[in-house]
């Protein structure tokens, strides 16, 4: 079980506070993530979910405490910075592929500049990773050309083709059609089975359940309760959990 | 064809209509007549200013493209000083005439800096300047206009500044940015004739030149912005050929955004 696994700290964040302007969005935020282990966030909209695991590969800086990728500690430090963002994949609410560029051109950009990897090596890995996420065929289109689901799945491919150490999904299918989320979660339960370190931030309980080693539930920037999933789901211990989950699973 | 077949008409009425009824100005196109030995040689010399007209415009916008660039990056950055100094360059630059630019440029340079520029090149560094600064609010507006989403991707990719502007930001901006850019083009084709000023030969200062041999200033200056209607009408065409070409390649990417956007609508 994660709480006597032996397996290396992976992500680490010790005491985070962040404020946007007057309002502090996280209130001393501590978590460990082990290699191999898969977090799962929730909680209501607002709660600092997503202000988190941006912060874990500073898409947002936080203003006190610590984070540490891999024993490499987040600051200003632009090699750091650098040696971070490659090590840690990030797949969006809104995909965020970049328009102008094939779905082939998506994925090769970043290992060929990033990883100074030869433009055949770089195709060769992405098609492997298109396979992977069962979008092989689609390699020579525009993202515009695919459907919501099919987006997300390139952009999981992306993340994936610069071989990262942990993958954060920033609530990866609330911008999907309703029949498009189990082709993405799909992926994404296949990844975690395949040992993939990942932190997710999602309102698909279903898919917590299935694949989640741990839950955590944060509630106005704090976190409020962290437990294994059984646990969580058994018997949340916060009377806030409690409410969320009730709330969440009554439809 | 329509419209400027219009254009050409309503200009050469209206010629015809100053002829007219100039009340006691008798009119003396004979200075320009192509039957004439004398008017066919004013023609020529007239004429004989459109290279330098284009060339100058065409070298100053290629420099103040660059330079608008350049001024524009820093004030999307985090750096503090880098955007108060392309907030500043901005500034001053727009508020500084042309036509100010130019004689300070011509007869200052040599004063302050020493350097001698020749008039096609203190034409070119003048208007390069002050267009510049306009440059710079175009690209900064384009740039902004890019969604955010796509610079966050670039950065949890681990591109770097220059990768990410480079193979992300600006292709999408660049074509946002196009028609403005042929705007400016076109502005600077007529602000050239600033540049007779200071004595560099294009259309005007050929214009002022043959004035004061052949004292026909109304028929001359009539001809000058048939000359220019022309040149504009020209540069217009390309540049709206131009940009149609950008449109065609980025149409089917817009139709189908906004399917892909109805699609999130509907989630």
């Amino acid at each position: 079980m994660p709480v006597s696994d032996p397996a290396p700290v992976m992500v680490d964040v010790r005491g985070v506070n962040k404020w946007f302007g007057d309002f502090q969005a996280l209130k001393g935020i501590d978590l460990t993530v082990r290699s191999g282990e898969k977090v799962i966030v929730c909680g209501p909209s607002g709660s600092g979910k997503s202000t988190m695991i941006r912060c874990i590969n500073r898409l947002e800086p936080h203003d006190e405490g610590q984070i540490f990728v891999d024993g490499i500690e987040l600051d200003d430090e632009v090699r750091n910075l650098a040696a971070i963002r490659s090590e840690v994949g990030m797949v969006f609410q809104q995909f965020n592929l970049f328009p102008h560029m094939s779905v082939l051109d998506n994925l090769v950009l970043a290992p060929m500049r990033v990883r100074k990897l030869s433009r055949r090596d770089a195709e060769e890995q992405a098609m492997l990773y298109l396979t992977r996420v069962r979008i092989a065929e689609q390699a020579k289109k525009f993202p515009g050309q695919l459907s919501g689901g099919q987006q997300q799945r390139v952009a999981i491919a992306r993340a994936l083709c610069m071989k990262p150490k942990v993958l954060l999904f920033d609530e990866p299918t609330s911008a999907l059609d309703p029949e498009m989320i189990s082709e993405v979660l799909d992926v994404m339960a296949e990844l975690a089975r395949d040992g993939m370190t990942m932190i997710c931030v999602t309102h698909e309980m279903g898919f917590a359940r299935q694949v989640a080693d741990t839950m955590v539930f944060m509630d106005h920037g704090e976190i409020v309760e962290i437990a294994p999933t059984q646990d969580f789901f058994a018997a949340p211990k916060s009377e806030r959990a409690k409410l969320f989950l009730s709330q969440i699973l009554a439809h | 064809m329509g419209p400027r077949v219009q254009k050409l008409a309503m200009v050469l009425t209206l010629t015809l209509l100053l002829g007219g009824c100039g009340g006691s100005y008798v009119w003396g196109w004979y200075v320009l007549s192509p039957s004439l030995p004398r008017g066919q040689s004013n023609l020529l010399f007239l004429l004989s200013g459109a290279g330098n007209t284009v060339a100058v415009a065409l070298c100053a916008i290629t420099i103040s493209v660059v330079l608008g660039l350049l001024i524009a990056l820093p004030t999307l950055s985090g750096n503090r000083y880098a955007r108060a100094f392309s907030r500043a360059y901005v500034e001053i630059l727009r508020s500084v005439p042309m036509l100010v630019m130019v004689l300070w440029v011509y007869y200052g340079l040599p004063v302050v800096f020493n350097i001698s520029p020749d008039v096609f090149t203190a034409g070119v560094i003048a208007l390069a300047l002050c267009d510049s600064a306009f440059e710079a609010e175009i690209f900064r507006a384009g740039i902004q206009s890019v969604d955010r989403g796509q610079q966050e991707a670039a950065d949890a990719l681990g591109l770097n500044y220059i990768d990410k502007m480079r193979y992300i930001v600006l292709p999408q901006a660049i074509r946002r940015v196009l028609p403005p850019l042929g705007n400016q083009f076109v502005y600077m084709l007529k602000t050239s004739s600033l540049l007779s000023v200071i004595g560099l030969t294009e259309l005007t200062r050929r214009a002022n030149e043959l004035i004061v041999t052949e004292y026909r200033p109304l028929e001359i200056y009539s001809f000058l912005v048939l000359e220019y209607l022309a040149l504009i009408m020209v540069a217009s065409w390309l540049v709206r050929r131009l940009e149609r070409r950008m449109a065609a390649g980025d149409r089917q990417n817009q139709t189908r955004d906004k399917g892909a956007a109805t699609r999130k609508r509907g989630a």
